[in-house]
């Protein structure tokens, strides 16, 4: 190995990348292939599926991936934040408004619940980094990682008393039944999510590249002394991206609630860590790699549990928790990802 | 430690400022004296044993029953199997600095071994090795100890294989990695009563009974607490000195290095890769040893014990008692065990019955741990009993954000 040098090695692991890269992808588009032969219908349904769930990981990805970018903190907490978000969709549209079946009132209401989620979110996630994070700031790394542990251990409690330690089941407003297009059922639910989603992230990409608050996110995470140095109120813009992060966590809470009909304490959990997931695929800190990620990761998921020729439900989590092990090793800068040098 | 009073010495053969350095490294990082600690450690678990081997049946019946209901043996006991864990979870976050979410992954993995060889799941073969049970018992049925050792480095393989691709990663990304470990190996667990047609686990329904475990040839019942509390304070003991005799050395040193500075350390010369897969292996190994103790504790292998949980109580542990302090983190696992198995509902069950109240105590565990971790990072980052040089780490930063004239200046004006 001696006459090797770095560059020549740094090549061969290159080469072993690509090729090993290459022939995963080769044999998931056979497998892909395969049960499209089998069975053409169920494939675009389960894709379709898969598309709407990585669409609801998006919104919670991006909570994940907006909060990374600016402070460099893995915000256990969001996940359960979701759960959150959950729960108060069923309050207000079940127990306080008793919304139970498709009609305009309880549409209006969805809209009206929407945006209270949105706000109940977006606070309580201000609220906790007002109280825990900002304290942390300069504080070693540990320090505020095992916090949001914490906060997040706190916010499962917080849904433990709320929602009981059991599955519940609610009513959805959202118009039953599905539609078809030759052999496909598409259903309503998921269609509507897709058009509550997609506004709310064009809204978000609009905020933050064209308001002057997103220049100054983008600002602060690039370099918070500087941007001080500029002007900019540094702890009123890392507030106003915890809000952004838990509004869109509350809408996904709503989506979620109405398009399933389950609340769970330890649901946050799950969906966080498959949500971080996709966050971390599409690198970390970027906003579109977050939304292809969690696409990927929807669209995976739901081709293994949901296809004739697949690993099944059972083994979905260790399916998707491979695929981030595999994409930390290889490319840990995700897809979009832009290698970044250690700050000193 | 012989290798800072070996730096300082040289130097302060030069100048008076330098002696004054001495003076403030010695007074900074004065080694705890550890023998007082090991000793009293003992001499505490040598009394726990007398008390319930010799004082608790002389006593009157109301006595007996308070015990019974606070401080059971078999609490503390599973207290025990608690600190093992511990001790391995502070190697590798208290003193190489990796935050390790995942830990639950070995101690399932030691289980399961206890599992395979020490009970007669693979009821299709027979044997027999220096093991009590009778002989004519299908299944691989090895002594308590070699499987100790059997679970402890399979699990030291496996934080090899775990480690050696992650450990490149920076902090934050190999805590997500480790947790997803932490996921799929459970779920393989889980999911293990067919995998393409062979069964690793039983799946859900687990493996029970385990072998309970021989001695001096004789084998201990189910109510041979006395002689396990003896077995688990010997592994115990074996941990805490391998913790210390590890952080004495070379080693050791260039953990608390990377721990401080990952940067640095490397710019000095310490091997990164090397280092951090040793303490990942040696807190594996130490799972492992906790995950074979379980087993016979509990006298079976579940599943679903095996959950995120573990890892996060774990970690409350470590973090409560002191990271880096093995007599720490052996006061923090005994606090947060006792409270999580015996002291939260016993308390409930006393505040229930007296107020007439109805409040289900078990399901605060969840504000308790969660409390624990956000209070300890808001207010003692060092924990309960810090290790000295990791306090002044921890608030390092605090002094130069409050005030606005660094300390170090000011007193060196003063020298002048």
């Amino acid at each position: 190995m001696a006459g090797i040098t770095y560059k020549q090695r740094q090549l061969r692991r290159r080469y072993i990348e690509r090729s090993l890269g290459t022939i995963t992808a080769a044999g998931i588009a056979f497998w892909l292939i395969i049960n499209f032969i089998k069975s053409p219908s169920q494939f675009f349904e389960v894709s379709f599926t898969g598309l709407s769930n990585g669409i609801l990981y998006a919104l919670i990805a991006l909570g994940y991936t907006l909060v990374y970018g600016i402070i460099e903190l893995i915000n256990f907490a969001h996940g359960d934040l979701f759960m959150l978000g959950t729960l108060f969709a069923a309050q207000v549209v079940t127990v306080w408004f008793k919304q139970t079946h498709s009609t305009p009132e309880g549409w209006a209401l969805l809209v009206v619940a929407l945006f209270a989620g949105m706000a109940f979110c977006g606070s309580i996630n201000m609220g906790i980094e007002r109280f825990a994070y900002r304290r942390l700031r300069r504080a070693p790394k540990l320090a505020p990682l095992i916090t949001a542990v914490g906060m997040s251990f706190i916010l499962q409690f917080v849904g433990l008393q709320w929602n009981g330690s059991g599955q519940k089941e609610w009513p959805s407003v959202l118009p039953q039944g599905a539609l078809k297009i030759g052999t496909v059922h598409l259903p309503y639910t998921t269609i509507i999510s897709f058009l509550v989603t997609i506004p709310i992230l064009i809204a978000l990409s609009y905020v933050v590249t064209r308001t002057k608050q997103g220049k100054a996110m983008r600002a602060t995470a690039q370099d918070q002394d500087a941007s001080r140095l500029m002007g900019i109120n540094v702890n009123r813009t890392i507030s106003f991206t915890f809000a952004l992060g838990g509004a869109l966590a509350g809408a996904a809470g709503l989506l979620f609630e109405q398009t399933s009909g389950l609340t769970e304490y330890n649901l946050g959990y799950q969906l966080g860590l498959i949500a971080f997931t996709s966050a971390v695929m599409g690198g970390i800190g970027n906003l579109q790699g977050a939304v292809l990620g969690a696409i990927i990761i929807g669209m995976t998921q739901a081709l293994n549990d949901g296809l004739p020729i697949g690993l099944g439900q059972q083994w979905s989590n260790t399916v998707v928790f491979s695929i981030l092990i595999l994409l930390m090793v290889f490319k840990p800068t995700g897809l979009l990802g832009k290698p970044l040098t250690e700050k000193v | 430690m012989s290798f800072i009073s070996n730096l300082t010495s040289k130097r302060s053969g030069n100048s008076n400022s330098a002696k004054q350095t001495k003076k403030q490294s010695q007074k900074g990082f004065k080694p705890v004296s550890q023998k007082k600690w090991a000793f009293g450690f003992l001499v505490a678990a040598a009394l726990v044993y007398i008390f319930f081997q010799y004082i608790v049946p002389h006593t009157p019946q109301g006595f007996q029953s308070v015990i019974q209901n606070w401080l059971p043996p078999s609490s503390v006991n599973e207290a025990l199997v608690w600190v093992i864990a511990a001790l391995g979870l502070n190697i590798v976050v208290g003193y190489a600095g990796l935050l390790d979410l995942g830990f639950v992954a070995f101690w399932a993995i030691g289980g399961y071994c206890a599992g395979w060889f020490m009970s007669d799941f693979f009821y299709q073969v027979k044997v027999h090795f220096l093991s009590e049970s009778q002989n004519a018992i299908p299944g691989i049925h090895l002594s308590f100890w070699a499987v100790l050792l059997i679970g402890a480095l399979v699990c030291a393989f496996f934080g090899l294989i775990i480690g050696a691709p992650t450990l490149r990663l920076k902090s934050d990304y190999l805590a997500i990695v480790t947790l997803g470990f932490g996921e799929i190996i459970p779920q393989v667990f889980t999911n293990g009563q067919d995998i393409d047609g062979f069964n690793i686990s039983n799946g859900t329904k687990g493996i029970a009974p385990v072998d309970s475990i021989g001695i001096f040839g004789k084998r201990l019942g189910p109510f041979d607490l006395d002689y396990k509390y003896l077995i688990y304070v010997f592994i115990a003991v074996v941990m805490v000195y391998i913790s210390l005799r590890l952080r004495g050395g070379r080693l050791g040193r260039a953990w608390l290095a990377i721990r401080e500075d990952e940067l640095a350390a490397s710019m000095m010369g310490v091997p990164l890769m090397r280092s951090k897969l040793s303490a990942y292996a040696v807190g594996a190994f130490s799972g492992g040893l906790a995950g074979v103790a379980y087993a016979t504790h509990v006298d079976g292998i579940f599943a679903s014990r095996f959950n995120f949980s573990i890892s996060i109580i774990l970690l409350a542990m470590v973090v409560l008692g002191g990271m880096g302090n093995v007599w720490g983190v052996i006061l923090g696992a005994l606090i947060i065990a006792w409270v999580n198995s015996t002291g939260l509902s016993a308390l409930g069950n006393t505040i229930n019955s007296n107020l007439h109240t109805n409040i289900d105590f078990p399901s605060y565990t969840y504000l308790l741990f969660g409390g624990v971790l956000i209070l300890m990072m808001l207010f003692r980052r060092e924990g309960l009993l810090p290790e000295a040089r990791l306090k002044r780490i921890m608030h390092e930063t605090d002094k130069a954000e409050d005030n606005e004239q660094p300390h170090e200046f000011i007193s060196e004006e003063e020298d002048l």
